[in-house]
């Protein structure tokens, strides 16, 4: 008996019985809600397994539908995340760092035993419309099936004809990093509930067919919200806030609507030269986790490609603001010569490191030479991009074509790195300082070198 | 394994991703007249042409130039007579002479893009490119002379 009982008589005990009375039938239905929830959940979660079918030949499949499948394949980037760095294409392996733990891609050759080789069309249909594995597991949704599910028949045929036609690799699937309960896949079944509706794209009558194209693309088959639309807590895009940018693996997915703080619009030429060749003039290069998808654009018709461009202008609403490209580059040309010859030492140090190759004069930047004050990285609001560009540089095989830009990061400290960005902000831009510099590309260079 | 072109050639160099391509090019290739000079691509000494663009090849790691089409000194003109290098001789620009390779595959840069430089693309496009014989007034005075040569010979 406890203290504070001294001297209370029977009608508190008997209340506090008809409490712990309460509280039991509470607890029960809470438990017999929550086992009827895990059932139903269960049961919304129960998806048959398809029976393996031996597998196919390739000189089953048409010819023209294998090669239909290949640009698709292209355009949908599935080589991004289904190949290691220097793996066997389409193996799977790649390790995605999501806030809930790492997710490894699965191997999508035909490859009977690691691979999707005794799928049939059923079960590759069902992968990319629902999201559900031939056994009928659930997958992830790091599997952008949310996107996938408004293929036409027609794409999804094809693909599945392009897959079933590499080269067998033998490659076991890897462990995912998941804990606890997030690795339990039927729970997906929620997810689903709340962020997953299925369904075919739908023209907009009210635009082109080009739009349309482009729409369909982007929506489908690209997943450009993949990477450029918000998520919620869950991990979900917020189809609220299609496009306004995000985060992603340390580096900033720009908005793609007018928010984009780029000093010129981007008009569809610019998306166009940007998505065909990797570069825009008014812009930059595509960089980072924006590279490998430039060069999957590349197995696309080039009237795709041009549809994607009318798509975004669209979307940025480019055509209200082109009265204001001409000033933007006359602008950024005024910009071009400070800093040469000055006696200062943070001019100095970055005329050194980078005019060499940014520095531009005239009226306008020559298209070998991106011009910094025209550089969308610098025109962020956070300098992500700029650092991981300084830091690691450009590959010949993306970006300008053939051109590479080096790696500062191991010849530049954080100090001289945070200089030369804070430098060309405060002169190439009117945009307020960016803060902290100097320990941002210290955390850029340590979550580098931390990826899987 | 890496790919790449080098002065027109075919070459497939065994070597971590992250080897600077510097170290290649002289210690694998065997073409020395790319020079080493500060390591941390800010005195130009090292610069060669990836895609024909001026890249300091100390900060260049081998994997970026997988199947790109590098030129160095050697590869500049077949017969050693670019406008530059018959104006580096007439002038007789070199004093010691480390620098003046890179000097040289970033003044042939620069005059690609501006056929008609003056001296303030000269200054922001050389400035990364350090000689401590202090030729720079040679320098900026052979880029002119070849420039005026370019000139010409595009005339004809």
């Amino acid at each position: 008996m406890s203290f504070a009982n001294v001297g209370r008589g029977d009608g508190y005990d008997r209340g506090k019985r008809h409490f712990a009375h309460m509280l039991k039938r509470f607890l029960i239905v809470v438990v017999a809600l929550g086992v009827l929830g895990i059932l139903g959940l269960g049961a919304l979660a129960w998806r048959p397994a398809i029976a393996p079918i031996a597998p196919p030949a390739p000189a089953t499949f048409a010819a023209t539908l294998v090669a239909t499948g290949e640009a698709l394949a292209g355009g949908g980037h599935c080589a991004d995340c289904h190949t290691v760095d220097g793996g066997q294409k389409f193996a799977g392996g790649y390790a995605m760092a999501t806030p809930f733990g790492v997710i490894y891609s699965t191997n999508i050759t035909p490859d009977p035993e690691t691979g999707i080789g005794t799928w049939p069309e059923a079960a590759f249909t069902r992968a990319m419309r629902e999201g559900v594995a031939r056994d009928g597991s659930l997958l992830f949704p790091a599997f952008p099936y949310n996107h996938f599910t408004r293929l036409s028949d027609d794409d999804v045929k094809a693909l599945y004809a392009f897959f079933m036609t590499r080269l067998p690799v033998r490659a076991a699937a890897q462990k995912n990093g998941l804990p606890f309960p997030l690795n339990v896949r039927y729970l997906q079944a929620g997810w689903r509930l709340l962020f997953f509706r299925p369904g075919r794209f739908e023209t907009e009558s009210r635009k082109s067919a080009e739009w349309n194209r482009g729409a369909y693309l982007a929506e489908a088959l690209s997943d450009c919200g993949g990477c450029h639309t918000p998520r919620n807590l869950l991990g979900a895009e917020k189809s609220g806030d299609a496009y306004a940018g995000a985060v992603i693996d340390n580096w900033i997915a720009p908005p793609l609507t007018a928010a984009n703080p780029a000093p010129v619009p981007w008009t569809q030429e610019e998306l166009l030269a940007y998505l065909r060749d990797g570069v825009s003039i008014l812009h930059g290069s595509a960089a980072g986790p924006m590279a490998p998808v430039v060069r999957g654009l590349a197995a696309l018709p080039e009237q795709d490609v041009r549809a994607l461009a009318t798509y975004f202008a669209d979307l940025d609403h480019a055509d209200d603001r082109l009265a204001s490209v001409g000033p933007a580059v006359a602008r950024a040309m005024s910009h071009a010569s400070p800093g040469v010859g000055e006696d200062d030492v943070d001019a100095r140090l970055t005329t050194a490191a980078c005019q060499s190759c940014h520095y531009n004069s005239g009226k306008a930047p020559l298209a070998v030479r991106p011009d910094l004050a025209l550089n969308s990285a610098l025109h962020l609001p956070e300098p992500d991009n700029f650092i991981q560009v300084v830091l690691h540089g450009i590959d010949a095989k993306d970006g300008i074509p053939g051109v590479v830009m080096p790696s500062f990061g191991p010849a530049l400290d954080d100090a001289d790195i945070a200089r030369i960005a804070a430098y060309l902000r405060r002169t190439r831009t009117n945009l307020p300082p960016w803060p902290n510099l100097q320990s941002k590309i210290a955390a850029a260079r340590r979550s580098t070198s931390a990826l899987p | 394994m890496t790919k790449f072109r080098i002065n027109g050639r075919a070459v497939v160099i065994d070597a971590e991703g992250d080897t600077p391509l510097l170290w290649v090019i002289r210690d694998d290739i065997g073409l020395t007249g790319t020079k080493f000079g500060c390591g941390i691509g800010l005195c130009g000494a090292c610069t060669v042409h990836v895609g024909g663009r001026p890249t300091r090849s100390c900060i260049t790691p081998l994997a970026s130039v997988a199947d790109a089409e590098v030129t160095t000194i050697e590869g500049l003109d077949p017969q050693g007579r670019h406008p530059l290098q018959k104006a580096w001789i007439d002038l007789q620009v070199p004093q010691c002479g480390y620098c003046q390779s890179g000097q040289i595959m970033q003044a042939a840069a620069l005059l690609k893009d501006f056929p008609t430089p003056d001296d303030q693309d000269i200054d922001a496009v050389m400035t990364g490119n350090l000689c401590r014989c202090m030729t720079y007034v040679r320098i900026r005075k052979a880029i002119k002379q070849a420039a005026a040569e370019l000139r010409k010979g595009a005339v004809k």
